[in-house]
């Protein structure tokens, strides 16, 4: 066939127009070959049968319905004698009697859909298979498939996680995953292993064929995507591109429409997918159609169907059309429409409120998201030999993070028999052959093993300079098996040499520094923590740092017996390089009255590059890149420069990064030129950094370090405090002040920002959430020993919607589809403290708390207005067991008073500290913040974990600040330690001042004279 | 969940109890105490054996001392096999320790290598890595490393540094994504009962239409009497370091995670225990 004809409907008299169509038939049992088989289902659930498709007569001659048992929003024919259809209410239809005779069939058979709970949305059929995706996404192979019993027997499960499925000649598999939209293919389908093996998933496209694929890229399918007027927000018209991508929504729509003319149907309430709210945001795209156009009110919508029924409420799509008004469209005008595919989803409600405010002008040129996301597939076209090599499969690396990805949700291997056998039985060995014999001798005496280097040191004493130094790390056994080390730093002073060192086992943390020209890491003890003077070395190359800094950091860590991926009661901390932390807390860092100080702490990296990150003691962690990427941890250990023993083998991926950096331009009023780049002699760099200390011109600023890359060239960034004029200017007195945007007769000065990305990639045991861009996460803190079925998960997009996950459960810590939560305006903070209580900040710096969130309603039902303390804008804040903790512009620390079980919004900000840049509440009503400004015995650190120390139920204001690691620290949060101290009363304490950590030694064990060498005389 | 790297932790710190005891033939001056000690099955007896020489030096004339050599239950030891690899094949099921005798003269010449010097047995450990990549890699890792990188197999071995020793040779176990594995897998497999040392061949980890090879597909090929029957009746025991794998674990994996340091899978096969 050279050229598609339209075949013309309405001349049968359809109803309405179609949203799926399905041909096969060409192999039905006995059947003269050149016939084929058509189906279609129409938005109403009817079901239609060409008639006489042959070679001779391609197009048919007419369409005969074929009465349904029900609505379908789908079906499946096969190149044999299957055809299945799923229904709207999550059964399948198999038609019996197909045949040469009778190629349409003679009756319908019900089958329940695979899952109890879970209807089915999709089918596919081949000759020989049926394929079912049910509307969690689960994958069903259908068991006992054959010609004479086209129903099959039973259900399979299949691992993986698809949104539709289809299926090609010789009954290969293809699908669309629905974590990642990637295309994946069945591996391993014969014609003895119907089923195959497992799923491939195809490389993404080069760049050349990306052209082509952002146009289904952005058309996803809305399967599964519903709202309620409940969510009490305005209706608005989806845009959907290409049939392919209609299809499924407007199949989804269809049943919704059909039902409002007769009889509403309980609408399923506000669960909307990730597809669908990426279909929001890719409308961005659209953006003149979408905020010029007044809206329609949702009943407005229902109007127009009152006054024109039966018509449907259809949309053009405001990127075809230039008038981007919604209008009813007659069903000729409908029909013709037919390949825009446009489905309404008048009966849906979004959140109109929050997609008028998406911030348009600040989207980023490009999303971390590269890979188109695909929305259908079909495989019809493809005949893959079952031992065929599909060289597909060979191009490319971009497919790696896509089959990563899946082995998450699958991950055969991890859970196979034999694995967990060679696990048992080693253990066993080793209790078997060992336990009764620790008190025979090594063989081998463990000696001492060395590492030495030369590297640069920051001397300790003024002048401070980098001087060239010996470096070397001993490490040995300890008596106890444990692994010992001491680090030395040989130099030479008035020629003179001398050493310093430093216990591995002292040591708290390894900060990597990076900078454009110093490889350079710091190393601090408690002491140096103290100080707020690290040791600071640089090592020549950057490769010589990792390897030195992979290096201590394993011996920090074996001898701390720190090992393996984070435990649930971990804490994670941030630098502002984006560097990731992690410290295990021990039981007395909230003991009371004598905790351990926080100087103590123990921080090892892990890899990625985050700038929050939060997280609960079930072991649920979140956090969101400098670009706004959601990512989920994996469960792994390691990546970035750890490698071979200090990273784990599986759950390492890659991870990207965008940010921004900045420069100024500074100019000077001169009265007969006006403003230039001739400053006063004594005026800063006409090209600075923030400070104007540096001179940063657009040729010699770097990206931060050879890690990162420049993804776009230097542009005026008129996003500034203050405000700034429309070439981008803010105005002052003079250098340094404090900046307007309009010029007044006192400026003589003026400066304006340049911004230029930049990309970095690495590794770590994150996974991408896609596809909405967050500013801030919250997870329900729980104690660990607690059962939740599922674990609350509140988040704010970029565009300050405020979102709630759906599915989030240890198991899968990434959950399942996002939940809109409407506001009256962007929202820039949120935390979920014990009993639900939601707690958020708004863009324009007032609380807001969410009434009645529970367990059973995780969205809530209203918000109440809490006013910021006076004359402050509120920017963050943090909910404990029971304590409110919020932040301000101005860096002040408020606690909220009387909050009551009955009264849970309290009454009253109390001013708790100043100089806080975040703060974070635990499940233990632990307060931790960052707080600028701290200073220690040798220098001011700036962003620096603090403590709360004296916090009690019955004093959870606490009494003063313990100083921790810092400066550079961005955020931290303690939301997973629900480790409880061990209770110490003021009795015992007087009576027998033992520390808490301390246990009494055991006796010294009795010799045993089998095993034992002792009754030799040895040298 | 455990991870693969405490597999390979497992296997290297794997200790086997042992009683040294001078054989009665030995000439003393006084009488010998048996010694104790924990011998560490990815080793070599001559490279762990210094403390009991030492040991029973001290009760003999230096003339009575030649060259040191080990018997179980009348088999003289092989040195140039691990440790764990005599323990299973020859002792497995037997009560702990080891009992092992120790010999000064009437050094079995037909059974056993000389091992005057230690770095004899680094010549024949190196040589058993090479050969293994030879099979993995074409020998294309191995020589693609320097001698200081030989050097720091060896020593870690020699010195029971775990961390040292898989800096090194987690090169040797790397493949190619796309292959699956490596070229052919490093294996030997041991029986008591027979001529012959061992038997190798060269075997893929992975079959031509794809599918990853098992432990059950090698001894198939290679000893299929191994595998159980269908009455159910285990006739051998089939055991790396110890333990017995399932007959479905992938080869492939077996090679990267149960291999001892000379990078061979060292398998035996002994009869199954007839309780």
């Amino acid at each position: 066939m050279d050229s598609l004809q339209e075949v013309p409907s309405e001349q049968a008299g359809l109803p309405d127009p179609f949203n799926d169509i399905s041909c096969g038939g060409w192999e039905i049992s006995d059947e003269p070959r050149g016939q084929m088989s058509l189906w279609a289902v129409s938005l109403q659930g009817k079901v239609w049968f060409r008639e006489d498709i042959h070679h001779l007569n391609p197009e048919g001659s007419s369409w005969v319905e074929v009465q349904v048992p029900g609505e379908v929003v789908q079906i499946s024919c096969g190149a044999g004698d299957l055809v299945w259809a799923v229904l709207w209410e999550g059964q399948l239809l198999v038609r019996e009697g197909i045949g040469r005779d009778c190629p349409k069939g003679s009756s319908w058979v019900v089958v329940e859909s695979p899952s109890p709970e879970v209807g089915a949305i999709h089918v596919a059929v081949g000759v020989n298979v049926v394929w079912a995706v049910t509307k969690d996404h689960k994958v069903w192979f259908r068991r006992g498939i054959n010609s004479h019993n086209p129903c099959g027997s039973g259900w399979i499960g299949m691992v993986g996680e698809m949104v539709m499925i289809n299926v090609g000649l010789s009954d290969q598999v293809w699908g669309i995953g629905a974590e990642d939209r990637a295309i994946y293919m069945r591996q391993g389908v014969t014609a003895n292993e119907l089923s195959g093996k497992a799923w491939k998933a195809l490389p993404s496209l080069r760049d050349s064929d990306r052209a082509h694929s952002s146009a289904s890229a952005s058309s996803l399918p809305s399967a599964g995507c519903f709202f309620s007027g409940e969510v009490r927000v305005q209706s608005r018209g989806s845009v959907i591109g290409d049939i392919d991508a209609g299809q499924e929504a407007s199949c989804e729509a269809a049943p919704l429409l059909h039902g409002q003319a007769d009889a509403p149907k309980p609408l399923i309430p506000k669960v909307t997918s990730d597809s669908f709210i990426s279909e929001l945001v890719s409308d961005r795209d659209r953006r003149e159609g979408a905020v010029s156009t007044p809206i329609p009110e949702e009943d407005q919508g229902s109007e127009q169907d009152d006054k024109a029924p039966p018509a449907l409420v259809l949309s053009h799509s405001p990127s075809c059309g230039p008038d981007p008004q919604w209008s009813n469209v007659d069903l000729e005008e409908a029909q013709t429409h037919l390949a825009v595919g446009a489905a309404s989803d008048a009966a849906e409600t979004s959140s109109l409120s929050s997609v008028a405010t998406y911030n348009l002008g600040l989207e980023e040129p490009y999303g971390p998201d590269e890979h188109p996301l695909w929305a259908w597939v079909s495989g019809g076209g493809c005949a893959v030999d079952s031992h065929s090599q599909l060289s597909w499969f060979n191009s490319s690396a971009g497919m790696c993070s896509s089959m990563q990805s899946m082995s998450l949700s699958v991950s055969p291997a991890q859970t196979a028999a034999w694995r967990k056998q060679i696990f048992e039985q080693l253990s066993e060995r080793s209790k078997r052959e060992m336990d009764n014999f620790r008190h025979y001798e090594q063989a081998i005496e463990q000696t001492v093993w060395v590492k030495k280097g030369t590297m640069q040191w920051w001397r300790d004493w003024k002048p401070h300079k980098w001087v060239d130094v010996r470096f070397a790390l001993e490490q040995y056994c300890g008596t106890d098996g444990s692994k010992e080390g001491i680090l030395f730093i040989y130099y030479t002073f008035n020629e003179e040499k001398k050493y310093l060192h430093a216990f591995i086992n002292e040591v708290t943390i390894l900060v990597p520094v990076l900078s454009d020209s110093k490889h350079t890491f710091a190393i601090y003890t408690p002491e140096r923590t103290k100080q707020r003077w690290p040791i600071r070395l640089a090592a020549s190359t950057e490769h010589e740092m990792f390897d030195w800094l992979a290096l201590l950091t394993m011996s920090c860590c074996d001898s701390r017996g720190v090992q393996g991926p984070p435990s649930k009661q971990a804490i994670w901390s941030v630098t502002c390089k984006g560097d990731i932390f992690v410290s295990e807390p021990s039981p007395s860092l909230e003991a009371s009255p004598y905790p351990m100080s926080c100087d103590q702490m123990f921080w090892h990296q892990i890899g990625g590059h985050l700038r929050t990150i939060e997280c609960n003691s079930l072991g649920v962690v979140w956090g969101i890149g400098c670009d706004h990427t959601a990512w989920v941890y994996s469960g792994g250990y390691g990546g970035g420069f750890f490698q071979g023993l200090a990273s784990s083998t599986d759950n390492i991926y890659t991870q990207t990064d965008v940010k921004s950096v900045y420069i100024y331009e500074n100019q000077r009023w001169n009265p007969v030129t006006g403003y230039t780049n001739r400053g006063l002699p004594t005026d800063r760099y006409m090209w600075s950094d923030a400070s104007g200390l540096q001179e940063c011109t657009k040729a010699n600023t770097k990206p931060p370090s050879p890690h990162w890359t420049w993804v776009s060239d230097w542009t005026i960034d008129y996003n500034v405090s203050g405000g700034t004029d429309r070439e981008g200017w803010q105005y002052a007195a003079d250098f340094p002040a404090s900046y307007h945007g309009s010029k007044t007769l006192k400026d003589f000065v003026r400066r304006r920002r340049w911004a230029r990305k930049c990309k970095i990639t690495t590794t770590g045991p994150w996974q991408e959430v896609p596809p909405i861009p967050l500013c801030d996460v919250t997870i329900l803190p729980c104690m660990a020993q607690s059962k939740v079925e599922q674990v609350l998960l509140w988040a704010i997009s970029n565009k300050g919607d405020v979102l709630c996950r759906l599915g989030v459960t240890p198991e899968t810590p990434a959950g399942t589809s996002w939940l809109h939560v409407g506001t009256d305006q962007p929202f820039k903070s949120i935390s979920i403290g014990g009993a639900h209580q939601v707690w958020a900040i708004a863009r324009d710096g007032s609380a807001f708390y969410r009434g009645s969130v529970s367990q059973q309603n995780p969205a809530g039902d209203c918000w109440y207005h809490i006013p910021s303390p006076p004359r402050q804008k509120l920017k963050q804040v943090s909910v404990g067991r029971t304590s409110v903790y919020a932040v301000d512009d101005n860096g002040n620390l408020w606690y909220r008073h009387g909050l009551t079980p009955s009264y849970p919004q309290g009454t009253t900000w109390e001013h708790i500290s100043n100089n806080v840049r975040k703060v974070s509440v635990g499940p233990l009503d632990q307060v931790w913040i960052i707080a600028d400004k701290v200073q220690g015995s040798h220098s001011l650190s700036c962003g620096t974990v603090c403590h709360r120390l004296g916090v009690q139920p019955m004093e959870p204001k606490g009494q003063s600040w313990d100083y921790g690691i810092g400066g550079g620290w961005d955020h931290i949060t303690v939301r997973g330690n629900s480790l409880e101290a061990p209770r110490i009363s003021m009795a015992m304490l007087s009576d027998r001042p033992v520390p808490a950590s301390s246990t009494p030694h055991s006796p010294l064990p009795l010799r045993n004279p089998e095993g034992m060498n002792g009754n030799v005389v040895q040298s | 969940m455990a991870d693969d790297k405490d597999v390979l932790r497992d296997v290297w710190f794997g200790r086997i109890p042992t009683c040294f005891t001078l054989y009665q033939d030995e000439i003393t001056e006084r009488e010998a105490e048996p010694f104790y000690l924990l011998l560490p099955r990815v080793s070599y007896l001559p490279l762990v054996t210094d403390k009991v020489r030492k040991h029973f030096q001290k009760v003999m004339k230096p003339d009575d001392v030649g060259e040191m050599w080990f018997e179980y239950e009348g088999t003289p030891l092989k040195w140039h096999y691990p440790i764990g690899l005599l323990f299973d094949l020859y002792a497995s099921n037997t009560t702990l320790p080891w009992s092992i005798f120790v010999h000064f003269k009437n050094f079995p010449q037909q059974d056993l290598l000389h091992c005057p010097s230690n770095s004899v047995i680094e010549a024949h450990f190196m040589s058993s890595i090479k050969e293994a990549d030879a099979l993995k890699h074409k020998g294309a890792v191995v020589n693609e490393m320097q001698k200081k990188d030989h050097k720091q197999l060896w020593m870690g071995l020699q010195n029971d540094k775990f961390d040292q020793f898989w800096a090194m040779n987690r090169k040797l176990m790397e493949y190619p994504t796309e292959e699956g594995g490596f070229r052919y897998i490093p294996f030997r497999i041991y029986q008591v009962t027979s001529n012959r040392p061992f038997i190798q061949k060269l075997f893929r980890p992975v079959a031509s239409d794809g599918c990853p090879h098992t432990l059950g597909d090698l001894l198939k090929e290679v000893f299929p009497a191994a595998i159980p029957q269908n009455d159910g009746q285990k006739k051998y025991q089939v055991m790396i370091h110890g333990i017995e794998p399932m007959l479905e674990t992938p080869i492939q994996w077996l090679s990267e995670h149960l291999s001892y340091p000379d990078n061979f899978l060292h398998i035996s096969i002994i009869p199954a225990p007839s309780d």
